[in-house]
């Protein structure tokens, strides 16, 4: 095996160098967690970082990561409430906390009630750790994902919500991951679990307190029994030199619904694998929007897995790539023998800025069942002259009516955003990166 | 209305212009003072939208000869934010969409720039939607249309409406209306038509750009033109519109034709 001998030496004992930097964790107090560590821990021995000559990673090059170390954090920044409010959101008031992936009880507003939870993982009672163990880690595979075991071996702090059966939990859940020190490596977790007939909207929001790089590798699972309803918005805007690397595994039960909107504005590289499963008659739309510029790579991996008839997928992913940044989609829908009547629309549309930006984008479809209905496509383009003419004729200056365009191009993907706070904020921050470009 | 006394607002003289190469307008003169209506008739490919794009400063089309004076000032001078916001306004023949910019948003955006440019208030979104929706009525346009992306989904006839409320809020001294009844059933050309009607005044002027007659049954022109091979070949009053709908246009390239041999026969003689 060449290849493996090859990427140890172009990235000598990184994982080791991580592993080592570990304090010794304290066992956790729910006891079917230590074995969970200890399997991810034996996984990280045998797997190795990947390099651009792994196929899934063949647009993306980590070895900036790679070429830093990164400590574990030691002590947890002291924040309080005013150094973090501007982060909150006025109509999602249950939020978690965490700081440089440290749970931070005092800043964080918990829900429990009625058989609900939305606090730390400690704070599970027995009940509750019974829902908890059989999908913690069981969701996202991390035996041939190294990031997902990185993420495993250091578990410690989850945020977990429980939704018990046919709550309708009306408040979104805010988890809010904040970066304040340079030079370590956090691991956010989060465990959403929706019994069935429940619905609920989870925002997942990647915040820093200081621009220098650090190094976060969350890992979110999703569970969705029977007929349940998630909304999951998810938004990254970590500092321009950070590296952000995450997995999420979404599970789908029959006919449920999972709606997720993901905004990929900041750090120096960053990966999200998204991986969905989709049971009998469940349904998922996926919307994507990557709006970065300067040096930025992001790259989003899909993959929507219809396993059983009946199902639906729609995805829309957009990227905007200015400056000499380099975005990468990856959308693989496969549709699995027996998946009947499989009803699959993907759609892959990219905006490149300026002469130097790049993008990488690949569809793919793999189907196995002969009665389904899919499409997917891909567009690669600048903003149209004709358009650009068109507002210049009505007296908007050229920038202003570029950035006007590259806006209502990303807009698209805001409206979606089903919580009124975070979207108009979003719509602000895409106006005025979308102005500073052009 | 042909006004004494009236200023000259536009003055072209000699202009050629060219796309890809292909030379389009040759040698065109043409002049418009301030309370006037024209109207540009002729036959397909004879260069008349090239003209209205080339006053609003499309980029795909260079200029090789010839000047346009626009209130005594170079026009070529200017780009075509500065046009517009001087006061020239060309409704689109096929105006463009914008998926993801409220009209709402993109019609204030547009107001106030040229309002701050010409050195006037500004309106606050509240304001301006009062002020927007008063416009909106002399189209007959539902508020509804404040509310959706700009001019996506809009039929043929209510982007024209579209077109025209820019003309009403930006206010020019010069409007160049390209094909606007091109799309229009009866009733919405009666409706458009009275609205730039309504728009015209002694200070401003009106180009309308049409192969129809029809149109200049409700916006009456001051001057008729045909335009052939990219010049304008013969002028007249509303009548010449009339006559162009029942003979066409071939008799007036013809006498044309013959007019140039008689001038050619007389130079060399």
């Amino acid at each position: 095996m060449s290849t493996v001998a090859l990427i140890r030496r172009s990235a000598p004992g990184y994982l080791e160098t991580l592993l080592a930097g570990q304090p010794q964790l304290r066992a956790s107090p729910l006891a079917w967690v230590n074995p969970l560590r200890a399997q991810a821990v034996s996984r990280l021995n045998v797997l190795t970082v990947p390099t651009l000559r792994d196929e899934e990673w063949r647009f993306t090059d980590i070895s900036p990561l790679t070429r830093l170390s990164f400590q574990p954090v030691r002590s947890a920044t002291d924040l309080h409430a005013a150094d973090i409010e501007q982060f909150y959101l006025e109509d999602a008031t249950t939020r978690l906390v965490f700081v440089d992936g440290v749970y931070a009880p005092q800043l964080s507003s918990t829900l429990t009630d009625g058989g609900v939870m939305v606090a730390n993982l400690s704070a599970a009672d027995t009940a509750q750790a019974a829902t908890i163990e059989p999908h913690l880690g069981h969701h996202a595979a991390f035996s041939d994902n190294v990031f997902a075991a990185l993420n495993t071996a250091f578990l410690q702090d989850v945020a977990v919500i429980l939704v018990p059966r046919n709550v309708d939990l009306a408040t979104p859940v805010h988890l809010l991951f904040i970066a304040t020190q340079t030079e370590v490596a956090s691991y956010p977790r989060c465990l959403l679990v929706a019994e069935s007939g429940s619905s609920v909207t989870l925002i997942e929001d990647y915040v820093a307190l200081q621009g220098e790089a650090y190094f976060i590798n969350p890992v979110t699972e999703i569970v969705l029994a029977d007929r349940a309803h998630v909304k999951h918005i998810r938004v990254q805007r970590d500092s321009a030199k950070s590296f952000h690397i995450s997995n999420c595994a979404v599970s789908l039960g029959c006919s449920s619904n999972y709606q997720s909107v993901s905004v990929a504005l900041g750090a120096q590289i960053s990966r999200y694998n998204l991986n969905v499963l989709l049971a009998e008659g469940a349904e998922c739309a996926i919307d994507g929007l990557a709006l970065i510029a300067d040096s930025q790579l992001a790259d989003t991996h899909t993959a929507i897995d219809h396993a059983q008839p009946h199902g639906v997928s729609r995805q829309l992913h957009k990227c905007i790539v200015g400056g000499s940044a380099h975005a990468v989609f990856n959308g693989k829908v496969m549709v699995r023998q027996g998946a009947q009547r499989t009803d699959s629309v993907q759609s892959s549309r990219n905006l490149l800025l300026t002469g130097k930006a790049h993008v990488d984008t690949k569809p793919q479809l793999e189907i196995f069942a002969d009665d389904v209905k899919c499409a997917h496509g891909a567009t690669i383009g600048q903003i149209d002259s004709e358009e650009v003419f068109y507002l210049k004729s009505r007296g908007l200056s050229d920038s202003v009516a570029r950035s006007l365009l590259t806006y209502a191009f990303g807009a698209e993907i805001i409206e979606r955003i089903p919580v009124a706070s975070l979207k108009h904020r979003l719509e602000q921050t895409v106006l005025e990166q979308t102005s500073s470009q052009s | 209305m042909i006004y004494q006394d009236s200023k000259t607002l536009l003055e072209v003289r000699g202009l050629r212009a060219t796309v890809n190469g292909i030379e389009i307008l040759k040698d065109l003169d043409f002049t418009v003072k301030s309370g006037e209506v024209h109207a540009i008739m002729g036959p397909n490919g004879s260069g008349k939208s090239t003209f209205a794009k080339v006053l609003a400063g499309h980029t795909a089309y260079e200029v090789t000869a010839g000047s346009v004076l626009f209130e005594g000032n170079n026009l070529f001078e200017l780009a075509p934010e500065e046009r517009a916001r001087a006061g020239v306004f060309l409704a689109f023949q096929y105006p463009i969409e914008i998926p993801g910019v409220a009209n709402s948003q993109f019609l204030r955006l547009t107001y106030n720039t040229v309002q701050a440019q010409r050195g006037k208030e500004e309106l606050d979104p509240l304001e301006f939607d009062d002020f927007v929706r008063e416009k909106m009525k002399l189209l007959e346009m539902s508020p509804d249309f404040l509310d959706r992306s700009v001019n996506e989904g809009f039929s043929g006839g209510e982007k024209k409406r579209n077109e025209i409320l820019q003309m009403a809020l930006l206010d020019p001294r010069l409007a160049i209306l390209d094909e606007t009844d091109s799309g229009l059933d009866i009733d919405a050309l009666r409706i458009v038509s009275r609205g730039v009607n309504q728009l015209a005044n002694k200070d401003n002027a009106i180009v309308l750009v049409t192969h129809y007659q029809r149109l200049l049954n409700y916006i009456v022109p001051d001057f008729v033109h045909v335009m052939e091979s990219g010049r304008i070949i013969k002028t007249g009053d509303k009548a010449l519109a009339l006559e162009l709908e029942t003979r066409g246009y071939e008799w007036v390239a013809a006498e044309n034709q013959a007019a140039s041999d008689t001038r050619a026969a007389e130079e060399a003689a």
